[in-house]
C-alpha cells in the first residue's frame, strides 16, 4: 500500500504547457502515473507528451473522466484561482509545486478545501511519490532517477525541505530500505498536509512499518507530531532529523506570534518534545538509514 | 519577512480608520521641530529601527516644545541601535495613558487560520505575561472566508472583561485592525499598546506590520526595496541579488551577505548553496573546516543557466574570497547541468582564479560533472565537481586541499564590460537578455552544433546559419529558456560566435567602486 497516491489514482496536471509542466508531465507519465488530462486555459485540444490538454478543469473532468488529483504547476501569483478552480470541478488532493504562493491565498485555499473535504500538499513542494506506483510533481527529476533513487518498502517518509526529501530516500534506498510513499510536505510557513497529517496516515497504511521525518525550525508541525504520538494516534516507529541547529533562532519581532506559538518553533524544544514522545531523534542525517535499519531489524 | 516602520504601519492603520496620535516623521532636527509645533503640544520623539525596547536603548525621548524637539532629535539621528543607525524618528503627540491594552493578529499554522488575540494588560512585558497568566490572553480564530463578525470581536472582549463605551470602542479597532491586516497580506499585525487615554479616547500607540515576502509584490506603494527578513538594512549588493529574483519567477535565489568589508583578513568563502536543508548541512560543513562564509545564496526550485550564472557573478563580487563552494542536497530533483552551464559561463568570464568544489548531486549529475570538467579544465586553478554520492564533509575536505595547495590566492574584482555587438550581426531578445549571433564567424562552423545543443529547439539552419525557427516574441517570452548551451557549446567547439547578455543592474556600478575602494587601499 501508499498514502494519497498509487497506480490507479487519476491525475491532472494544470499548466502543463509551461515550462515545469512540459517536463514533469513527461516525468510523470514516464514513470507510470495515471495522467489522463492537462489543463492550461486556451491551450484546449492540443497534447503534451500524449496528454490530453483542456481549457478548463471542468472540461477535462468531463472529457477525460473523474480526477482524483491535481498538480499545479502555475505562476505563484495565480496558483489560488488554479486551485479554487480544480476544488471546483470536485478534484480532492492538490499538489501545489510552486514556490512564493502569497499566504492568505493559502489560507484561503485551506479554508475553501475544509469545506469540501479536500487536501493539499504544499505549497513550495516537490511533490510526492510512492516508489514503483506513481510520482506526483518533480521528485526525482526523470523516470530513470526516480527509478534508480526510490524503491518499493517499509519506509514513509516525510520532509520539509526539498532536496533532503530525495537524498534520504536516496540513502535509505541505498541501504537496502525502500519506501512506501515519500512526501515532500513543502517549505513554507503555512502548508496543506503537514507532519502530524502525514504521519497518521502513515499510521493507518498497514504496509508502513516505520517513519522518517525531516523537520526543521519554525512552525509547530514537529510539537503536533509529538501531541499526535501521546494522543495514540500515532504508533510506529518514527525516526527523526530536525534541521536548522546552529541557524540563528529566535529572530522573532511578533509579540503576537510568541503569544500564540509560545515556545514551540525552536530546535531544543522540537528536539525534546519528540524525545520525550520516544522519537528516535538522530543528530546527522546518515545516521537515519542506521537507525532505521535496527529499529526495523528489532521488530522482525 | 518585509517588517513596516512604525510611521510605516500608522500609516496604514490610519487609512483604514484606527486613530492614531497626532505626528509626523522627521529625517532632520529642523523637521522634528517642524512636526512638534504641528502637534502643538508636548511630543514623544521614536527612532524608526527594527528593534524591541527601544525605550531602555534610550531611543525614546520627550520634549515640552518644538525646540527641545529639535535638540532631542538632534541626538537620536545617526545613533547607533544594534545594526542600524537611525535615520528617521517618528515625533508624535505625548497621550496621557489611563490603560494599555494588546491587540494582534496572527496566522497560526496549526488551524489555518488568522487569529485575534486581545489582553486586557498590554504593554512592555506581554511575552512573559502571556507565558505566566495565560489565562490574561484572549484569542478567536477567524473564518477568512466570512470575515471578522462584530459581535465576535465584541464577544472576545466581553470574555477579556471589557464593557461600556470602552468595549464599543475596542471592537471597532479590533475589526478595523483585521482588514488592515488581510488587505496588507500581514503575517503580523500587532498594536502594543492599544492606549485608552485620561479622556477616554483610544489609541494605536506604537504598533507593528510584517508583511508576506510572497505578496509584496501586490503593493509597491509600501517602496519595500528587499523583501526578506534582515536584522540590519540590505547591503548594497543584497540588493543588487533581489532584483535579480524580483524579475525572474523561475526557480528561487536567495542571497545576503554574512562579511561585507576586509575579507582578506579571515578565510572567507563564496557559498553557493540549493535548497535550504541541504545548504544549512553544506553550510556546517565548510565551517567545521575552519572558514568563514563571506555570503549565504541558495539557487533551488529548478532555476535556469541564467539565474544560477547571474548569483555566481554576484558571489564573485565580493573581493578577497578564497574559494568557491557549490553544495546542496546531493539528490537533486532539477536538472543539474542547467546549474553546471550556469557556472562555467559566469567562471570564465570573471577568469575564475582561487579554487572551487561543486557538488552537483542528483537528477543528470554525471552530465553536469562532465560539462565542468571539460569547460573549466583551462581555468588556472581547479574546478572540481562532485555527485549524490560524495558528502558535503568530503568536499569541504577537498576544498581545504585546493587552498592549501594554491596558497596566496584572493578572488579580485574584474570590472563588468558593456557587450560589444558584431556590425550587422543576428540577435533576439530572451526573457531576460540579449542573444547574439556573429554570423561572420559562422562562416567557419563544421558542426553548426548550437542547433543540437540548443534543448527547446527553437533554432534552425538558414543559408548555413543559425536564426531562431520560431517567432521572436515567443523567444522573447521564454521559449528561449536560457539554458547556455548554444554559447557554451559555441565558444569551445566552434567560433565563438554565440554571445548571451545577461545584464545585472547595479552591479557594473558595484564593481567599479568596489574596484576603486579596492585599489586606494593597495595604495
Amino acid at each position: 500500500m501508499s498514502i494519497l497516491v498509487n497506480e490507479t489514482s487519476r491525475v491532472v496536471i494544470q499548466g502543463i504547457t509551461g515550462r515545469e509542466g512540459v517536463v514533469r508531465a513527461q516525468l510523470m507519465k514516464d514513470y507510470g502515473t495515471r495522467v489522463v488530462a492537462g489543463v492550461t486555459p486556451g491551450r484546449g485540444g492540443q497534447e503534451v507528451y500524449g496528454i490530453p490538454v483542456f481549457d478548463s478543469v471542468a472540461e477535462a473532468w468531463e472529457k477525460a473522466g473523474p480526477i482524483d488529483i491535481s498538480v499545479i504547476f502555475i505562476p505563484a501569483a495565480l496558483v489560488k484561482n488554479a486551485a479554487l478552480e480544480a476544488m471546483d470541478a470536485g478534484v480532492r488532493l492538490l499538489v501545489i509545486i510552486p514556490d512564493r504562493v502569497p499566504i492568505y491565498d493559502v489560507l484561503e485555499i485551506a479554508a475553501v478545501a475544509g469545506e469540501k473535504g479536500a487536501r493539499f500538499v504544499g505549497p513550495n513542494t516537490l511533490g510526492l511519490i510512492s516508489p514503483g506506483k506513481a510520482v506526483l510533481g518533480m521528485i526525482g527529476g526523470r523516470a530513470e532517477s526516480a527509478r534508480e533513487w526510490f524503491r518499493p518498502g517499509p519506509v514513509g517518509v516525510s520532509s520539509r525541505s526539498g532536496g533532503m526529501t530525495s537524498a534520504i530516500s536516496y540513502y535509505m534506498t541505498q541501504a537496502g530500505l525502500g519506501q512506501t510513499t515519500i512526501v515532500h510536505v513543502g517549505g513554507d510557513a503555512i502548508i496543506g498536509l503537514s507532519h502530524p497529517e502525514v504521519m497518521e496516515l502513515f499510521n493507518e497504511d498497514p504496509e508502513t512499518r516505520l517513519a522518517v521525518m525531516f523537520g526543521e525550525i519554525g512552525t509547530t508541525q514537529e510539537e503536533r507530531v509529538a501531541e499526535l504520538i501521546e494522543g495514540g494516534k500515532f504508533r510506529k516507529p518514527l525516526v527523526a532529523y530536525i534541521g536548522g541547529k546552529a541557524a540563528k533562532s529566535g529572530t522573532r519581532f511578533s509579540h503576537a506570534g510568541a503569544i500564540v506559538e509560545g515556545s514551540r518553533g525552536s530546535y531544543e524544544t522540537k528536539v525534546k518534545r519528540l524525545k520525550d514522545a520516544g522519537v528516535h531523534v538522530v543528530d546527522a542525517i546518515s545516521d537515519i538509514p542506521k537507525k532505521a535499519l535496527e529499529i526495523l531489524n528489532q521488530i522482525a | 519577512m518585509a517588517r513596516l516602520f512604525e510611521y510605516q504601519s500608522k500609516r496604514l492603520l490610519k487609512a483604514s480608520g484606527i486613530p492614531v496620535p497626532a505626528g509626523s516623521v522627521a529625517s532632520t532636527p529642523g523637521e522634528a521641530r517642524e512636526a512638534a509645533a504641528r502637534v502643538g503640544k508636548p511630543v514623544v520623539l521614536k527612532i524608526q529601527v527594527w528593534v524591541t525596547g527601544r525605550k531602555g536603548l534610550g531611543g525614546i525621548q520627550f520634549a515640552e516644545t518644538p525646540e527641545e524637539a529639535e535638540e532631542k532629535a538632534r541626538a537620536l539621528l545617526g545613533m547607533k541601535v544594534k545594526n542600524f543607525v537611525v535615520d528617521k524618528i517618528l515625533v508624535e503627540e505625548r497621550l496621557k495613558i489611563k490603560a494599555e491594552y494588546f491587540a494582534g493578529l496572527v496566522l497560526d499554522d496549526a488551524e489555518k487560520r488568522p487569529v485575534l488575540v486581545f489582553s486586557p494588560s498590554g504593554g512592555t512585558g506581554i511575552e512573559e505575561l502571556a507565558r505566566l497568566h495565560p489565562e490574561k490572553i484572549f484569542k478567536i480564530p477567524v473564518n477568512i472566508l466570512k470575515g471578522l463578525r462584530e459581535f465576535e470581536t465584541r464577544n472576545l472582549l466581553i470574555r477579556a472583561g471589557i464593557g461600556g463605551n470602552l468595549l464599543v470602542k475596542l471592537a471597532d479597532v479590533l475589526a478595523r485592525l483585521y482588514h488592515v491586516a488581510c488587505q496588507n497580506d500581514a503575517r503580523s499585525a500587532e498594536i502594543n499598546p492599544l492606549v485608552l487615554t485620561e479622556d477616554e479616547a483610544v489609541f494605536a500607540a506604537d504598533c507593528h506590520l510584517v508583511v508576506d515576502d510572497y505578496a509584496v509584490f501586490r503593493h509597491p506603494e509600501m517602496g519595500i526595496e528587499v523583501a526578506r527578513e534582515f536584522d540590519r538594512p540590505p547591503t548594497e549588493l543584497e540588493k543588487i541579488a533581489y532584483k535579480v529574483e524580483e524579475k525572474d519567477y523561475r526557480g528561487t535565489f536567495y542571497f545576503f551577505q554574512m562579511a561585507e568589508k576586509n575579507l582578506r583578513a579571515e578565510p572567507y568563502i563564496g557559498f553557493h548553496g540549493a535548497g535550504g536543508g541541504g545548504s544549512m548541512m553544506s553550510m556546517d560543513a565548510v565551517l567545521n573546516r575552519g572558514f568563514r562564509l563571506a555570503n549565504f545564496c541558495d539557487t533551488s526550485g529548478n532555476p535556469p543557466a541564467s539565474k544560477v550564472y547571474r548569483a555566481a557573478k554576484i558571489i564573485l563580487s565580493q573581493p578577497g574570497i578564497r574559494g568557491y563552494f557549490a553544495s546542496g542536497s546531493g539528490v537533486a530533483s532539477q536538472e543539474q547541468y542547467h546549474s553546471a552551464r550556469g557556472l562555467v559561463k559566469a567562471f570564465h568570464e570573471e577568469c575564475l582564479a582561487v579554487p572551487a568544489v561543486i557538488r552537483l548531486g542528483g537528477n543528470y549529475e554525471e552530465k553536469a560533472k562532465e560539462i565542468l570538467r571539460t569547460y573549466l579544465k583551462e581555468l588556472p586553478v581547479p574546478v572540481e565537481g562532485y555527485g549524490r554520492d560524495d558528502t558535503p564533509e568530503m568536499c569541504a575536505g577537498r576544498l581545504e586541499e585546493l587552498i592549501a595547495k594554491n596558497p596566496g590566492r584572493f578572488h579580485s574584482l574584474r570590472p563588468i564590460e558593456d557587450p560589444v555587438y558584431p556590425a550587422n550581426g543576428y540577435g533576439f531578445d530572451i526573457l531576460t537578455g540579449k542573444l547574439s549571433i556573429d554570423h561572420a564567424k559562422c562562416a567557419g562552423c563544421k558542426t553548426k552544433g548550437c542547433v543540437e545543443a540548443c534543448a527547446p529547439r527553437i533554432l534552425k539552419l538558414e543559408e548555413g546559419r543559425p536564426v531562431l525557427a520560431i517567432p521572436a516574441e515567443d523567444a522573447r517570452r521564454g521559449k528561449c529558456t536560457e539554458c547556455l548551451a548554444c554559447e557554451i557549446f559555441c565558444k569551445f567547439h566552434e567560433q565563438d560566435a554565440i554571445f548571451i547578455h545577461l545584464p545585472i543592474p547595479g552591479l557594473k556600478e558595484y564593481r567599479d567602486e568596489g574596484i576603486r575602494e579596492e585599489s586606494t587601499e593597495s595604495e
